[in-house]
Parts: C-alpha cells; structure tokens; sequence
C-alpha cells in the first residue's frame, strides 16, 4: 500500500528558475495494482517517479510505504522496498561488470552486504534459469561484460534484476521508449508477465496513451504537477484514448492544443 | 644496458610502488575519483613509521599506524567530497596540502634519519641471500599478497557494491548500495595501501622526508596507465595484474633511461621521462586502434 499525500516538489525555490513539478499530488494505490501514468512533457511523471525512488526529495507531503513513512529515506535505503527499471537501458545496468555480477548486484538488494562472495555458486543456476526465460540465449553469457549486450537485452536484464528479489513496490520509468518498436513490445510483454507472476506493486510511465491503456488496472494523468485523471475498473474497461483526451477536455476546458500534450 | 645493481633496484622501489598502483588503481578506476591526496598519504606513511621506528616503537606496529594514518587521510578526502559536497579532485588536493604541514609536525622536521635501528628489513640482513636481491623479492611478495587480497575483495558483495558506485552510481543507489559508506571505504583502502608503500619506502632507503610524496601521483597513474595499455584488462584480476606490472616496468625504463649511456639522459630528467610515458600511454591505445582501422579499411 502506497499512500501520497500533499506531495509537492519544487526544483530551484526562489529563484528565477524555480520549478514548480509537482504541486500538491494526492495518491493511493492499493498492493498488487498496476498503475500506468501518462502525461505530456513536464506534467511530473518522472518527478513523481524520482520522488517515491528518493532521488528527489519532496517540499512538503507525506509519502508512506506499507504504513511506514518514508520520504526522508535516501534511495538505498528505500531500494530493498522499491525496485526500479530506467528508461536509459544503459543505465539499469553497469556495463563494467558481467551479466553474472550484475544479477549478483540486484540479488543483494534487500540486504546488508558483507565480504561473502557476490556472485555465488548456488545462485548460478537461479541465475541461468531466470535468464532462460528471457529466451534470448543470456544464459550461456554469464561472464560477458553486460557492455557487450544491445539496448533491448540490457533492457531485459534490467527487468530481471529488478523482480530477481521481493518488493513493495516496482516503478518503470518509460522503460520501452528509447527501445525499437519490435523490442519495445518484447519488454512490454515481459514486464506484464513479470508483474503478473509476482503480483506486484508497479507504478509504469508512458508516453504513449494506448499502451497506458492497454496494460495495467488503473491509469492515471499527470497535468501541469496535478492530478488529472484517474481512472480505473467498469471506467476505464473499454475506454479508448480518445474518451481519454475527452475527459482530459473536459476537466480542462483551458487546454485545447492536443498536440501540445501529446507531441 | 643496465648493471644488475641497477636492475634489482629497480624491482625493488617498483615493487613497493606497485601498492601505490594499487591504490591508484582503486581510487582512478574503481571509484572513479581522481585522488592527489596519495601525494600527501605516501610521506604520511613514511613520517609516521619513521617517526614511531625511532621511539621504539617495533617496526610492523609502526608500519601499521602508517596504514591507519594513510586510510584516516583517504577517509577524510572522501569525507569532503560525499559529506561536504566539494569536487573530489580538489576535496583531495585539499587534503595533500594540509598533510604537508601535518608530516612536518609528525616527523618534527623536514625529515627522519632510519641509520642504525630496527626496521621491517632488519630481520632479511641476516640470511645468506644478499640485500639486493633478498629486498625486491620480499617486497614482491608482499605486493603480490596484497593484490590477490584486493582482488579477492573486489569480488564480494561489498567489493562489487564498490565497483558499481564507481561505474553507475544511480544504479547502484538504486540497488541499495550506499554509494557514499563505498567511496569513503575505497579512498581509506587506497590511501591506506599508498602509505604502507611510504612507510617500506622510507624503511628501505633509510630516511623519511617531507618532499617524498612529489609526484608519487603521476608515478602511480605512469604505473596504472602503462599497465593497461600493455596488458590485458579483461578481468578484474589481469586489471590489478596489470598495475603491479606497470609499476616494475615504468621502473625498468627509467632504470634503462638514466643508466644507459647512449640517451645522454641524467637524473634530473626523471620528471620529462615520466611525462612522455605517461602521455604515450595514454595515446598508444588510440594510435592501436587506429592501425587497426587503416588495415582492415
């Protein structure tokens, strides 16, 4: 159970760049759903992302993980109850070290590390299995600099490592948008299998409406560091995109350039 | 040619710099933190051991302390950076000129005489195998020990936390690494290695002095560098390999350089040598690469 409230971030305060990103964000996503988040550029979607990860710390609110308040956590001490998926497919690995070594690094996410061996015997095979599953032939690379994998491998990998261990919550930050079409469709997959599988907890952000749309149980719109919309269950089944921009229209009659939302 | 005199002279100071490479190597390219504090750490290290050696103190405590000094140097440095927020490479510069002052109190001059006590190496004059030969394999493998111990450690859970904070930070928080615990840990081990290097140092020549520590940067990066353009840096056990090679045959060449008669080279071209290997080092690689390019063009 997530529960945000009053949230506000504000970058650069009293100063000419100040930056309002989010302004007053009031949100409660129950355990097991799966929430897709859209909105245009700026609306706050990585804001509020960065903010339940720690790497953004909020003005003022309140944000609580299983009852337990955690908005004055730093990122690695929230990172045993949030895992994380980039949208850099670069950037959920470290491309220094192996595939194995970056598996072992996700496997000691949610406890204290001491001097016992990273990569162990005993996890290799849990390694290689997981990584069967991705049906990419990772599982015969396990000592290969993960520098050496494409974009949408790492990409998968990244998933792997982020659902290797249990969480309270998983957030993907437009994970497939920097992957080709075909790829793109692969980690989609993957990662509603993987959420299925686990139930889990997932906050995912898109740009893309229909994908918002089409996966998860319950979207929500970020507008200008508000919420906009949100919608869920009898509501949202059968919506299409358009309902969606409509209802958009309606609540914010001052908006009239889709473009400017959607470009 | 060199004489052999010259030869194991070489080895000798090449194998005790060689754990300033190490250092180096944890901080340059582990951490990613260019630290010029080893410039202060190295004659912290010598000072420290010198001064204690001279009060009695018996000479592997002694030795000790230096690395406790070195590392409460590093901790510092990194302590500046993650905590107080300065650029690391000035966080480190900060720390080095301020040890310059701390070794002259340490040491209560300018420099520490070794002549007629006890040292680490005293114990080695007693066996039949002559000094010079007998020094450059003791320290050898004490630097082997000690890189196959960091090697070790690079590869546990704490040691692979390490590598990351340095290679992906963002991810590494994210996986629960607490990247600034890892810098401030890595920069005391590094220090700590580049001191204990000062204090055999200064038990090996038989004097401490304050102006030591110049240049023990561009020496350890000649090392590390030189290493890695010559040899393998496919694992991290052939990376560390290297650094401990670099150090012998940076060494060797400047063996070579100044004993040979035909480059008409003297002592005090030590730092233009260094210099020019350094940037060779650095720009062999690419001058590889792009032979490699023309030839399958």
């Amino acid at each position: 159970m997530i529960e945000i409230s009053a949230l506000h971030v504000i970058f650069n305060p009293a100063t000419p760049l100040e930056n309002r990103a989010l302004r007053g964000v009031d949100l409660s996503i129950p355990e097991g759903q799966f929430v897709t988040v859209i909105g245009s550029n700026g609306a706050g979607k990585s804001t509020l992302l960065n903010a339940l990860a720690g790497e953004v710390s909020a003005s003022s609110g309140r944000i609580s993980l299983a009852n337990k308040e955690i908005g004055s956590w730093p990122v690695n001490r929230r990172a045993p109850h949030i895992a994380r998926v980039f949208q850099d497919p670069l950037m959920g690995t470290c491309e220094d070290l192996t595939i194995e070594e970056n598996l072992a690094l996700a496997q000691a996410r949610t406890k204290t590390r001491g001097l016992g061996i990273a990569a162990k015997r005993q996890y290799r095979k849990h390694f290689m299995r997981k990584l069967k599953g991705l049906h990419l032939g990772l599982e015969n690379r396990l000592s290969d600099k993960i520098g050496l994998l494409s974009g949408g491998q790492r990409q998968a990998v990244s998933l792997l490592m982020a659902s290797l261990k249990p969480m309270k919550l998983l957030l993907l930050d437009e994970h497939t948008a920097a992957l080709d079409p075909k790829t793109a469709a692969f980690i989609l997959a993957l990662t509603q299998e993987i959420i299925k599988e686990n139930n889990l907890t997932a906050l995912m952000v898109t740009h893309s409406m229909a994908q918002a749309l089409a996966a998860g149980e319950r979207t929500i719109m970020l507008h200008q560091g508000q919420l906009a919309i949100d919608v869920s269950g009898d509501e949202r089944a059968g919506m299409t995109t358009q309902d969606l921009l409509d209802q958009f229209h309606k609540n914010h009659i001052d908006v009239d350039d889709d473009a400017l939302l959607f470009g | 040619m060199i004489n052999s005199f010259a030869f194991f002279g070489a080895l000798e100071t090449g194998f005790i710099f060689a754990l300033v490479a190490l250092g180096i190597f944890i901080s340059f390219r582990i951490l990613d933190f260019p630290d010029l504090t080893v410039d202060g750490s190295f004659p912290l290290g010598a000072a420290v051991a010198a001064t204690l050696i001279i009060a009695e103190v018996s000479p592997i405590i002694a030795t000790l302390c230096a690395c406790f000094a070195g590392a409460g140097a590093g901790i510092v440095t990194a302590l500046l950076n993650v905590k107080l927020k300065i650029l690391h490479l000035l966080a480190s510069i900060l720390t080095m000129i301020a040890l310059y002052s701390i070794n002259l109190r340490i040491m209560g001059g300018p420099n520490k005489a070794l002549l007629g006590v006890e040292t680490l190496l005293t114990p080695l004059d007693s066996l039949s195998i002559p000094y010079y030969i007998l020094y450059p394999l003791a320290f050898g493998i004490l630097a082997f020990i000690l890189l196959l111990l960091l090697v070790l450690f690079l590869k546990t859970e704490l040691g692979l936390a390490m590598r990351a904070t340095g290679s992906n930070p963002r991810m590494a928080k994210a996986n629960g690494v607490n990247t600034q615990a890892m810098i401030v840990l890595g920069m005391a081990v590094s220090n700590a290695l580049v001191a204990l290097a000062g204090a055999l140092f200064a038990q090996s020549q038989g004097s401490a002095d304050v102006t030591m520590g110049v240049g023990v940067i561009v020496i350890g990066l000649a090392s590390v560098i030189g290493g890695e353009a010559i040899f393998s840096t496919k694992n991290i056990f052939l990376w560390a390999l290297a650094c401990v090679i670099g150090s012998l045959l940076y060494r060797l060449v400047i063996a070579f350089a100044l004993n040979g008669e035909l480059l008409g080279l003297k002592a005090q071209d030590l730092n233009l040598i260094t210099a020019v290997l350094v940037t060779l080092a650095i720009v062999a690689p690419n001058i590889k690469s792009a032979f490699k390019k023309a030839n399958t063009a």
